[in-house]
């Protein structure tokens, strides 16, 4: 099995994946249980707010990115999860019917100073939908294995 | 904190509630969102770098989400009980600084709490703009997540 580990980031690499249609039925169930603002429930009541109508919560966009994250690379690499997120920009709203995908930048690419079995990377996030628009930025470490870790201290 | 742009009182800190982590949860919001081994399963859980299961930190952070709308909606209730305008809720632009402190673990209790830590106009005068710092902390006082977030507060009159 072809496992990425942290050698294989290279900084400046761009990559896209991701084709992730988003229901009305999902955007409802996730905003029931965790962000229950009347435009997250209702179309109706969305058109009467800022919103303009229905759209998603953006905790839900940002599980959906790390869902499509996952899918893409995530899980097919020696991950340990990250320690949070720099910055997280909901630009566009998500509304019913979007597809959505993630152009990932890789931005550095370091070992850990205190682990030596693993690395830092940093990594731009541009959720996409099919307009081409961009619906939300984001900017994240992520711990990854490292193929060879250091055995000089 | 509240839903009137002109309440908002820098400085001030609201606890907003307490949430149990079941295991049954953790592993459907991670199955859903982030299914990474150590938010799936005991084994890889105790093989990773967290010792253990943990939840992802999209649910601890949309948990956190749940405290804020639950403790707004209180607010706006308790206004049209007592006749009051009820103002609309504002949206969010976005969030920085979000740091998962410690793992939270199956059958942990997190308190989340929110600071108002500023406060401006914006452009739109029916719109204020409202920073706040929310965090929340295990039962044994470890902060598990923090996070500066801002969104759109109703304006009186507007």
């Amino acid at each position: 099995m072809n496992r990425l580990y942290f050698e294989d980031f290279s900084v400046g690499e761009v990559v896209e994946y991701g084709d992730r249609l988003v229901t009305a039925e999902e955007i409802v169930e996730f905003a029931r249980e965790f962000d229950p603002q009347p435009f997250h429930l209702d179309e109706a009541a969305g058109r009467d707010s800022q919103a303009g109508g229905l759209i998603a919560s953006g905790w839900h966009t940002a599980s959906l990115l790390m869902r499509m994250n996952c899918d893409a690379f995530l899980n097919a690499s020696a991950s340990q999860g990250g320690p949070g997120v720099d910055e997280l920009n909901w630009i566009k709203p998500v509304r019913p019917g979007d597809r959505l995908r993630v152009r990932r930048t890789t931005i550095s690419a370091r070992p850990s100073r205190s682990r030596p079995q693993i690395g830092v990377v940093e990594f731009a996030f541009e959720v996409v939908n099919q307009r081409g628009e961009t619906v939300m930025t984001q900017k994240n470490p992520v711990f990854i294995g490292r193929r060879t870790p250091d055995t000089a201290s | 904190m509240s839903n009137f742009y002109e309440e908002f009182v820098v400085g001030e800190e609201n606890v907003l509630g307490s949430r149990f982590f079941t295991r049954e949860a953790v592993v459907e919001f991670a199955r859903a969102f982030d299914p990474q081994p150590f938010h799936l399963d005991d084994k890889a859980g105790e093989a990773s770098i967290f010792g253990s299961l943990c939840a992802s930190g999209w649910h601890t952070a949309s948990v956190a989400m749940r405290c804020i709308v639950d403790w707004r909606e209180k607010d706006r209730a308790e206004r049209v009980s007592r006749g009051e305008a009820s103002p609309p809720l504002g949206v969010s632009p976005g969030l920085r600084e979000l740091r998962w402190g410690a793992p939270v673990r199956p059958g942990d209790t997190v308190t989340y709490s929110s600071r108002v830590i500023s406060k401006r106009e914006t452009k739109r005068p029916q719109w204020g703009l409202v920073s706040l710092a929310t965090r929340g902390v295990n039962q044994h006082g470890v902060e598990v997540i923090s996070f500066l977030s801002s969104a759109f507060a109703a304006r009186k009159g507007a």
